[in-house]
């Protein structure tokens, strides 16, 4: 019943002397969750960016659902179900919550040179994108400016956008980034709804979220892949404990 | 509910009625000055829009977009020079011509993004500038003058000072009924959403790249038809009405009237034309008085002079 839907086999990337991906080999499979854990400047954030085709790798190879995507352009990966939020938010900041997740939705629609009708209140856009809002409970701020929501809004907006997206999988790059606990716990339980739903790739530094949330967890260090497994077994590894988790030593048994 | 009436539109409603209902005062008069300085103020307004709809919605700062007056322009002169009269033939290729233009420009200048763009215009702009300044058949430096209108048959006869003037005003209207249209469709949502976040929109699955062309390729067709009206009101045509300082000008009537603002391009080539009108006939050196004017309008009024308009009711 699980195949896989990304596949990524040695993967390479180097930035001159730093090498941020280094023979990266891990797969996605419907209905799981997996995580991807490392320190910072691990190479997390390069992944994604593969993944998604915003840089082209060096050498290996992706595949989504058993295609070959390495190196396609990020609309085209876009349009085959790839949704990817920000770990930096990037929004639409002067446009309406409700219009952020519209523009999500317009691709869906197939493409957009149409140049006479009202996109702003076409009902294709602004119900799918409504639904998207109040998906990740937003609704009541749909017609708030970007630029006016809170951090915590704004991290569920990126959310929403991927949701809108018409995902396939998601590649959520740090969605806690920046939250408070209580918002954190919101985004917890927002994303184990989703996983329901949608596989999910999922980058984070907030460990008792991942441990609450991952089918498997992948470890990188310096863009190499140190473990993977579940988490039990990821929490009793010792090389993970030794390279990443030191100072978090506590955190991460009770965890 | 959205009221209608705001000092804003009430402003905008005037303007297009002034323009309207001018020629019945100049023609009673006899004033027909102000009908020509009228026409080119329309004109002109007509190229603002256009500008405005890469600069405000699409956050393209071209500093070459005079060129295409030069295009529209030059396509009307070189063709009555050689004898081609036809509105039906000259039009269509002034058209084609900014068209093309546009495109070729466009394909190369939108792989750049922030000053880079703004440079790479502004050297393709001067490039056709000294093209214009080289054709020595058509006058190089002088220009050329054009001795007859186009001609689209007996029943439309663009000497007639009051119908062309208010086919000028047709076509400004239009345009800025056009530019709605498109701001607001799926196409300028796009358009939009990329001047917002490039990378976003990008990262979402659209290929902004042949949106941003498409909406460069319009706005520069839109300101070569303003190029053909240009050359048929002033029957001239030379170097200068594409020369970097007219592109220049044309930003600051954007930027004045309302970056983004569907009227702002309008109301900035009014006022910005009626000063150079009225300050110019105070002293030679107008612009030292336009300058700070300016400055004042870029540093205090956001939006421009749309821009204060709009937020003077909230007050």
């Amino acid at each position: 019943m699980t195949e896989t839907l990304l596949k990524i086999e040695g993967l390479h990337k180097r930035f001159g002397g730093v090498v941020a991906s280094d023979d990266i080999n891990l797969d996605v499979r419907s209905g799981e969750l997996h995580a991807i854990i490392g320190p910072n400047g691990a190479g997390k954030t390069t992944l994604i960016a593969q993944l998604s085709g915003e840089i082209a790798p060096d050498a290996g190879h992706i595949y989504f659902d058993g295609r070959d995507i390495t190196g396609l352009a990020t609309p085209a990966c876009s349009a085959l179900g790839l949704a990817r939020s920000f770990q930096i938010t990037s929004l639409f900041l002067d446009f309406t919550a409700l219009a952020n997740a519209a523009f999500a939705v317009q691709p869906n629609l197939g493409h957009s040179f149409h140049f006479w009708s009202d996109a702003r209140n076409d009902p294709a856009l602004v119900a799918p994108a409504l639904a998207a809002l109040s998906r990740v409970g937003l609704q009541n701020r749909a017609h708030a400016e970007v630029s006016s929501l809170s951090h915590g809004e704004q991290r569920q907006l990126e959310l929403a956008m991927a949701l809108a997206n018409n995902p396939r999988l998601l590649l959520l790059d740090e969605p806690m980034a920046g939250l408070g606990p209580e918002e954190s716990a919101r985004m917890v339980a927002m994303l184990r709804e989703l996983k329901r739903e949608f596989p999910i790739l999922l980058v984070e530094h907030d460990m008792e979220a991942v441990f609450a949330l991952a089918d498997r967890i992948t470890v990188l260090v310096y863009g190499r892949v140190i473990a993977s497994g579940d988490p039990v077994s990821i929490r009793a590894n010792e090389s993970v404990r030794e390279a990443y988790l030191g100072e978090q030593d506590e955190e991460f048994v009770d965890g | 509910m959205k009221t209608w009436l705001t000092p804003r539109n009430f402003v905008v409603a005037a303007l297009i009625a002034f323009l309207l209902l001018l020629p019945l005062y100049t023609s009673s008069t006899g004033n027909y000055f102000l009908l020509s300085l009228f026409t080119r103020i329309v004109i002109l307004a007509m190229a603002a829009t256009s500008l405005n709809l890469i600069l405000g919605y699409g956050g393209m700062v071209s500093f070459g977009h005079a060129v295409y007056l030069g295009v529209g322009g030059y396509t009307i002169g070189i063709l009555a020079y050689e004898g081609v009269y036809s509105g039906w033939l000259q039009w269509p290729l002034a058209i084609a011509l900014s068209a093309l233009v546009a495109l070729i420009i466009g394909v190369l200048s939108l792989r750049t993004r922030g000053v880079y763009f703004i440079m790479i215009t502004l050297a393709f702009a001067q490039m056709i500038y000294y093209v214009a300044l080289a054709l020595d058949r058509y006058g190089g430096d002088d220009g050329l003058t054009i001795h007859r209108r186009s001609q689209f048959g007996d029943w439309f006869n663009l000497n007639n000072k009051t119908l062309f003037y208010y086919v000028c005003v047709v076509f400004l209207l239009g345009t800025v009924y056009l530019v709605y249209r498109l701001v607001n469709s799926r196409f300028g949502r796009v358009v939009q959403g990329s001047r917002s976040n490039d990378r976003r929109m990008r990262a979402i699955g659209f290929a902004t790249f042949r949106y941003k062309l498409v909406c460069f390729v319009i706005a520069g067709t839109l300101c070569g038809i303003a190029g053909a009206l240009l050359a048929n009101h002033t029957d001239f045509v030379s170097p200068s009405m594409m020369h970097w300082t007219r592109s220049g000008d044309l930003i600051v009537m954007v930027v004045l009237g309302g970056m983004g603002s569907i009227f702002g391009p309008l109301i900035g080539a009014f006022v910005f034309l009626a000063l150079e009108e009225l300050l110019s006939s105070i002293t030679e050196y107008w612009q030292i008085l336009l300058g700070p004017l300016l400055l004042l309008v870029v540093l205090y009024a956001r939006g421009g002079i749309d821009g204060m308009l709009s937020r003077w009711r909230r007050d």
